[in-house]
């Protein structure tokens, strides 16, 4: 496609390779690629969970062996209904990450969108969402998704609705302020000048120079949502039981803590992990994006 | 330039007005009504201290911002209520260069993203590969080397960033640009190599320029025809040797006795500056916007707007001192 009569100028553009060039960039940043193999395990893990260790083990109870230290037969011990815990973190955190991920990116699309509508349109389009969003962030969070999950019952779609009910509203302020900062700048003006739509204003200049502030604080929420997540199975609005789940572990570790302290250590271990690898692998992501940092 | 060579203008606005609105019924006036006439491949240069409306100016010619009043005519169509829409293949005839190039460039762009992305807007090719090579050409007519088209912008200097800005200015074939203080980011050096470019540009494809600056040296060098603006008025316009041999307007006078002169003898003379401050443009009252800081001031400069009258062939001023003679 490349070889025509212009080959030789269009061959000196090579935006084809950006993919290769952010990979060449991200791969610079040692906590990146530390953070991306920890997420390719850990990720890994939690996909090959029926593989590893059937499911049937992290539901079915056996009094006999309850609150068992960590041994060969249960690697991370057993729970104070006999269950395996080994088997239950693998397959619950497919459901804590899987809600994480799919709320965190949900809420960042919605609450981005607007925030940028609301910033680059202004006036009353802005005072009309922002307005809205008052609403929204005067109902004390935790209560807002309560009632939300009340509403509609306890399931995973529910708690994802949820989820990104309560957490869009960061994005929208966040992202609404750096638009108001970048819809400002000169080469907005120029863009119009060149007879640039709205659109592609919004599409080609204002979001790529906003990306870097949305993906750090896409994967500090990630971890907030997992936390967040157990705050509701706690309260006994996550996944319904005997489902397993990351922040319901840590819940029904709590009676346990004094008697089987690995209850409480493997849950949180893997939230530590899980959050820690998604917030290196951001932190290289928005580096390997800006051109500002390339060597 | 002989100006009657030419028998229409090429952009021509009457009473030209932009008003910025502060408050209910206080209004700034930025600019407030400008009449000029600008003929195809001349430059009209347009001086005045900061803050005096130049730059609004400029962007109120292109839309860039909405006029409060009077009339803009491009081509002789009537420009003014043009929507967003109807200017956009209008576009292609002016456009703008910047003055700040640093801000005035995506800093996530890289250089041949930012000088294509107009031909792309316009669809001016067929090909993807055809817009490439003419913005590679169009690196190669304002002296940037290929070797940058896939640099990002700040690996480049000042003077190269204002080359793209150029570049991306010239990448639709426009009749028109307006230069805003294109070269005062810029060090001396290289502001005359801008400059003596965009006066090349000019002669290969007769475009019209505003240029717009506060340094009088800049647009003696430029300009065919000098406007002078105090406050959001045009006080001065005149053909650019005229204007610095007689000067006629004290402001015009006071600007160009500001100009630092290499002379030994007038080492231990002192400037002739003008004294106060610029009155605001909040609101303004009637008579001549420059009374209190000139030194030839009488009574009937407070009282009364000075007409913007012919006082030689091609030179015009708003004084009564000039215009009661």
């Amino acid at each position: 496609m490349k070889n025509n009569e212009n080959g030789s100028d269009a061959i000196l553009y090579k935006k084809e390779n950006q993919f290769k060039e952010i990979w060449r960039r991200f791969r610079k940043s040692k906590g990146a690629v530390i953070g991306l193999i920890l997420f390719i395990v850990i990720a890994g893990g939690l996909l090959a969970a029926d593989l590893i260790v059937p499911y049937e083990k992290a539901v079915s109870q056996n009094f006999g062996a309850r609150l068992a230290p960590p041994s060969m037969e249960y690697p991370f011990g057993t729970d104070g209904y006999g269950r395996d815990a080994f088997a239950r973190l693998l397959h619950g955190g497919r459901t804590s990450l899987s809600i994480a991920l799919l709320a965190t990116f949900s809420s960042a699309i919605i609450g981005s969108s607007l925030g940028a509508i609301a910033g680059f349109f202004g006036g009353k389009v802005d005072n009309l969402i922002m307005r809205s969003l008052d609403i929204f962030m005067s109902v004390p969070d935790i209560l807002f998704t309560m009632a939300v999950v009340y509403a509609l019952g306890p399931s995973f779609t529910n708690l994802l609705i949820a989820l990104t009910l309560a957490y869009f509203t960061n994005y929208v302020r966040l992202v609404r302020s750096q638009v108001l900062n970048l819809a400002e700048q000169d080469y907005v003006e120029a863009a119009r000048a060149g007879g640039a739509k709205n659109a592609r204003i919004i599409i080609s200049h204002i979001i790529p120079n906003a990306i870097g502030v949305i993906i750090v604080n896409t994967t500090l929420n990630v971890a907030k949502i997992i936390l967040y997540e157990s705050t509701l199975s706690f309260l006994g609005l996550g996944m319904p039981p005997p489902h397993p789940e990351w922040g319901l572990m840590l819940a029904e570790a709590r009676e346990f803590m004094r008697t089987a302290p690995w209850l409480m250590f493997f849950p949180s271990a893997a939230i530590v992990f899980t959050a820690a690898s998604i917030n290196l692998i951001g932190d290289g992501m928005r580096d390997a994006l800006d051109p500002h940092l390339k060597s | 330039m002989n100006t009657a060579t030419h028998s229409k203008p090429l952009l021509e606005t009457k009473g030209l007005k932009k008003y910025f609105k502060i408050r209910k019924n206080v209004n700034l006036h930025a600019v407030d009504g400008i009449d000029l006439e600008l003929y195809p491949g001349e430059t009209l240069g347009v001086v005045g201290e900061s803050g005096c409306g130049k730059s609004t100016l400029g962007r109120t010619i292109i839309k860039l911002l909405e006029p409060t009043g009077g009339s803009i005519l491009f081509n002789g169509k009537d420009i003014t209520n043009y929507s967003v829409n109807q200017m956009r293949p209008l576009r292609r005839e002016m456009q703008i260069i910047f003055q700040d190039p640093y801000s005035s460039i995506d800093p996530r762009k890289s250089v041949i993203e930012i000088i294509s992305e107009y031909s792309f807007i316009h669809k001016m090719y067929s090909s993807k590969a055809q817009t490439f090579s003419k913005a590679v050409e169009m690196m190669e007519l304002v002296g940037l080397a290929k070797r940058y088209a896939n640099s990002y912008p700040h690996e480049l200097d000042g003077g190269r960033r204002q080359r793209i800005g150029i570049a991306r200015a010239l990448s639709l074939n426009p009749k028109f640009i307006v230069c805003d203080e294109p070269v005062s980011a810029l060090d001396v050096s290289v502001q005359a190599q801008n400059l003596n470019l965009l006066m090349d540009l000019q002669d290969n494809f007769s475009l019209a320029y505003i240029f717009i600056t506060h340094d009088l040296s800049v647009v003696k060098h430029i300009s065919d025809i000098i406007m002078v603006m105090y406050l959001g008025k045009c006080v001065e316009t005149a053909p650019s040797d005229e204007l610095f041999i007689n000067p006629l307007h004290p402001y015009t006078q006071a600007l160009l006795a500001a100009i630092p002169k290499p002379d030994i003898t007038m080492r231990n003379k002192e400037f002739q500056l003008i004294e106060g401050e610029v009155t605001s443009p909040i609101n303004m009252k009637p008579g001549c916007r420059f009374a209190s800081r000139c030194p030839h001031v009488m009574d009937i400069c407070s009282q009364e707007d000075p007409e913007f009258l012919e006082a030689a062939p091609g030179h015009r001023v708003a004084c009564f001192l000039v215009n009661d003679k």
